[in-house]
């Protein structure tokens, strides 16, 4: 199963979501932003980083990528995409997920290793979890404050769309506890914290976020 | 030769933790005259001659589209004299 991970001019945790598709045991594919060719990839991650330097806003540019022109039209038709970070980021300037991620409350830069709830286990990148359960996966952003008019919020609740929501405390004055959200459909995810900096012991604070990739690559298997 | 400005700024229910820091630093310089702060972004587009309704049209579209994002910012359109 090849999965694909988007490089943008900036982007830091490709080489990283890479790795992590590989040790879930699928075919890691690099895709570059400036090219529209999906090269028959199954799925794609956007990766954490700065992309365009979050230059106007974070992850405004990127989405006029040529890359991003195909991922679009893919994920209005059901193929599954994961931004993570600054690809969350990415997937709400793209109207792929509603909302969007403002300035840190507090101003601050904020790097640690995050408790959050799986609260949604039915999308494609989450179905390896159970509902409920309780990983620790690092958040490392500026600008991670979820915001959504109250109607959006509303239906994002009452549909099980919070993907991720963090616990002990809201880092960074999001919405409702936000920490991810996926589409209707549940293809696109989009999450803040950092699932690809879990996926070993060694590297990381835990392997909780190998299950977003081992997810997707048993859904691909079985279709 | 004209410069067309777009000014945009945070929704007024969208927190500005920006804004607040400004606020509250003020007062340290002696400031005491704001009660808050909202802090935006501007744009200063030249172009040639006097701008056309069509080249109008097309700021407001590219606001709309790339300058702001409608979820959580306004924005403003005008011609600088």
């Amino acid at each position: 199963m090849r999965v694909g991970v988007v490089t943008f001019p900036g982007s830091l945790d490709d080489s990283s979501a890479l790795r992590a598709i590989r040790l879930a045991g699928g075919s890691a594919v690099p895709l570059f932003h400036s090219s529209d060719d999906l090269q028959e990839v199954d799925a794609v991650v956007l990766p954490g980083g700065f992309s365009y330097g979050d230059y106007l806003r974070c992850g405004a540019i990127s989405r006029f990528a040529p890359i991003m022109r195909s991922i679009i039209v893919a994920a209005e038709h059901g193929f599954p995409v994961l931004g993570i970070c600054n690809g969350f980021q990415i997937l709400c300037e793209s109207h792929l997920l509603p909302g969007a991620l403002t300035r840190n409350e507090g101003l601050h830069f904020i790097c640690r290793d995050q408790a959050v709830i799986v609260e949604n286990v039915k999308t494609l990148w989450t179905r390896g979890y159970n509902q409920g359960d309780r990983i620790v996966i690092p958040i490392k952003n500026g600008e991670g404050s979820y915001q959504a008019n109250p109607e959006t919020l509303r239906e994002l609740e009452s549909e099980g769309r919070i993907v991720l929501r963090y616990a002990d405390g809201n880092p960074n004055g999001s919405q409702n506890n936000i920490a991810g959200i996926s589409n209707k459909r549940g293809n696109v995810v989009g999450v803040m914290p950092h699932p690809e900096q879990a996926i070993e012991t060694l590297t990381g604070p835990s392997s909780d976020g190998l299950i977003f990739f081992s997810s997707i690559l048993q859904e691909l298997v079985g279709r | 030769m004209a410069i067309i400005v777009v000014d945009v700024m945070l929704k007024p229910e969208i927190l500005d933790p920006q804004g607040q820091a400004v606020a509250s630093a003020l007062p340290r310089l002696g400031f005491t005259f704001a009660q808050s702060v909202r802090q935006g972004k501007r744009f200063e587009i030249t172009v040639t001659g006097e701008p056309t309704a069509e080249q109008l049209a097309q700021v407001e579209e590219a606001a709309e589209k790339l300058l702001s994002n409608p979820v959580i910012e306004t924005y403003l359109v005008r011609v600088e004299a």
